[in-house]
């Protein structure tokens, strides 16, 4: 055992110094990634590193670079500078095919010339596995997305979600070990679309492979992945656990796309005498108050004036005025006593302001 | 101001507004008037001559007083089945079968390239180069290509400029396909046919790849195809609906044809000229009717094959 360990030390190998280190190999790596086209700018040095078996979000508006930092991983690209790594070799150049990554594509993809059942069995099919040996892989994976009655079925026949499970299969079929999703929830209803987020999450868990996820929905990012990138105008701008991103968010742009947040700008902080400097403060952390002082530590209180209520089912959204500026928290829907014009208290503790770097 | 009802535009505004609002409450009518003529036009003038050619061609002809027998007989298709005939038929459509693979053959590279690569202008310009021929006289291109394939003609030119004579005398002194010259041989007739017909083959396969998705043939490389087997596995599957449909085009517009083969090629005949040639010079409408139902025949069993083989599953 010793041994070993002394020769990976040796070997110049990063991922196996890694590895002696105690540390995992990353599933995917992307170091100083960029996809130019022209003069757009889709993926822009990117770094990225991926640990095996982890549940990788990638969050970001459109446009922002994350589906084509999922298509470099996959092949469909090829990067204008940097290097990729999966599972520590390098694969500037290898194609698609050659990559033991499968692709859920957001409109599925399924070949509307062959049933279910074929579909589910391509990858074994180009493997040259048996037509006996094929199907009874597939079927395995059709009772995995527990579609074992449709194998017969045409793509057509199928609903939005029972395409999205079959997409899955086809995908988990060669059994690779990244399995990469492009806004796999994208196209199906909101009911839908949270019951396929549990059971994702869960076959990931079952499966124990890498699973790398593209979306828009910030709520889907939040509550599937154990770390969450979030991407604007071709950057990674804030790579953490779904807490990190959300209660400690680094840049203005993190806070107002995860969730909405109120900025407090050093300007607006010198006014209302908060400690200096850019904050984030999530709405749900501010409280209204009838008292104008508190004799606790560490909260701050402030007059302000309701400009806006708007009712939004569970809750409502307040919006106060406090000198000058916005701030903006939610109230049970059963608060009934605020009326716009109205003068009220807020407070909130200073732990829950988090300061941001930009 | 008087107020304004409930309804807009009351009462229905002159006898357009009236026509509308039938149309509205009975749109079986305007279905009706819509689709009636063209039932018709294809009813009975389209249907109804192909019955009336049918029906002729189980007629017989009088050899002596050359006059119409209107009574059922299989005689004139005995006839057709005379080696002298058959040989007609068989030249026409093997000749027609080349002329669609060779086509399909050639467009296939074109129509992937428009439908999967060229944007924009680019895209127009294959359009037009693509159409372009359409526009002129098919009568002016068959002779044109007379003459490009003639003797002293510009390919003979350049071919002797290149060296490559002997090549062109090795094919033109084949038998069956060779002949004095490149416009009095089958294959001044191929290559004739195969350029009048490309048209037909490029689009309906460019509309069938149209259809095919990005994702879809990254799917296939993603799921470990290499691109030999994405294309035929994927992309010609796919492309197939297409292929059919342009090989419907250019299959039988070659049985069809009777100008082509007679401006350039051999003196022997294609269906088409010995359907003109029975109907005009030899008044023999039922041997003109028993020819023409050959290409119907042919085309049938050919869609029926074409069904069989699954080529109509993307559809």
């Amino acid at each position: 055992m010793a041994t070993t360990v002394r020769e990976t030390m040796y070997d110049t190998e990063g991922s196996q110094v890694n590895e002696a280190a105690g540390q995992k190999t990353s599933a995917v790596e992307l170091a100083g990634i960029s996809r130019h086209f022209g003069k757009v700018k889709a993926v822009d040095s990117v770094d990225l590193s991926i640990p095996e078996g982890e549940f990788f979000g990638m969050l970001g508006p459109s446009g922002s670079g994350k589906t084509t930092c999922l298509r470099l991983i996959a092949g469909f690209e090829q990067p204008t500078a940097g290097h990729l790594k999966i599972f520590g070799q390098t694969v500037d150049g290898v194609p698609p095919y050659r990559r033991a990554v499968n692709t859920v594509f957001q409109d599925y993809a399924l070949f509307p010339h062959m049933n279910v059942i074929d579909n589910v069995a391509y990858a074994l099919t180009v493997r040259g596995v048996g037509r006996k040996e094929r199907h009874q892989q597939a079927m395995e994976m059709l009772e995995l997305v527990r579609l074992e009655e449709f194998a017969r079925r045409q793509p057509a026949q199928l609903s939005g979600g029972q395409r999205q499970r079959v997409a899955l299969a086809r995908a988990l079929v060669g059994k690779p070990r990244v399995l990469l999703l492009d806004e796999p929830l994208g196209a199906l209803d909101l009911k839908l679309r949270e019951q396929m987020q549990v059971e994702l999450k869960t076959l990931q868990r079952e499966l124990g492979i890498t699973f790398v996820f593209v979306t828009h929905d910030q709520g889907e990012a939040l509550s599937m992945s154990d770390r969450v990138a979030v991407f604007s105008e071709g950057r990674v701008v804030q790579v953490g656990t779904p807490e990190d991103i959300y209660e400690r968010p680094e840049h203005r742009f993190v806070a107002d796309f995860v969730g909405s947040s109120n900025i407090l700008e050093p300007a607006f902080c010198q006014r209302i005498g908060a400690p200096e400097g850019l904050w984030s403060l999530r709405p749900e952390k501010i409280q209204l108050t009838d008292q104008s002082v508190t004799r606790e530590n560490n909260v701050l209180t402030v007059s302000a004036e309701v400009s806006h209520m708007q009712y939004q089912g569970a809750v409502r959204r307040c919006v106060l005025s406090v000198a000058g500026h916005s701030l903006s928290l939610s109230v049970p829907s059963n608060v009934e006593s605020l009326v716009v014009g109205q003068t009220v208290y807020a407070r909130w503790n200073l732990d829950d302001m988090h300061r941001m770097v930009s | 101001m008087a107020q304004r009802g409930v309804l807009m535009n009351q009462p229905a505004d002159g006898i357009l507004g009236r026509v509308s609002d039938l149309f509205f409450r009975k749109p079986g009518l305007l279905l009706l008037i819509l689709l009636g003529p063209p039932l018709i036009w294809i009813g009975v003038v389209y249907v109804g001559s192909l019955v009336a050619l049918l029906v002729q061609s189980f007629y017989s002809i009088d050899e002596f007083s050359g006059r119409i027998v209107r009574e059922f007989t299989l005689k004139t298709y005995a006839e057709l089945l005379r080696p002298s005939n058959l040989d007609i038929v068989l030249r026409t459509v093997l000749m027609a079968a080349s002329v669609t693979v060779v086509s399909a053959l050639i467009a296939f590279p074109i129509a992937y390239y428009a439908a999967r690569f060229a944007r924009g202008w680019v895209k127009g310009l294959f359009f037009i180069a693509v159409m372009l021929p359409l526009w002129s006289s098919y009568l002016v291109r068959v002779y044109a290509w007379k003459l490009i394939l003639a003797n002293e003609g510009v390919l003979n030119w350049t071919v002797e400029k290149v060296g490559l004579t002997p090549l062109v005398d090795a094919l033109l002194s084949m038998p069956v396909i060779g002949g004095p010259s490149l416009s009095f041989s089958y294959i001044g007739t191929f290559l004739v046919f195969v350029y009048l017909w490309l048209p037909f083959m490029i689009l309906p396969i460019q509309a069938a790849l149209e259809r095919v998705p990005a994702s879809m043939l990254e799917a296939s490389g993603d799921l470990g195809a290499r691109p030999g087997q994405t294309f035929r596995k994927v992309i010609f599957p796919l492309a197939l609906p297409g292929i059919v449909a342009g090989s419907i085009f250019t299959f039988s517009l070659t049985l069809g044809d009777y100008i082509a083969p007679q401006i350039v090629g051999s003196s022997r005949l294609f269906i088409g000229q010995a359907v003109y040639m029975h109907q005009g010079t030899a008044g023999n409408l039922p041997m003109a009717a028993a020819f023409s139902m050959v290409p119907i025949v042919v085309m049938a069993i050919y869609l029926w094959i074409a069904k069989r083989m699954g080529a109509f599953n993307a559809l």
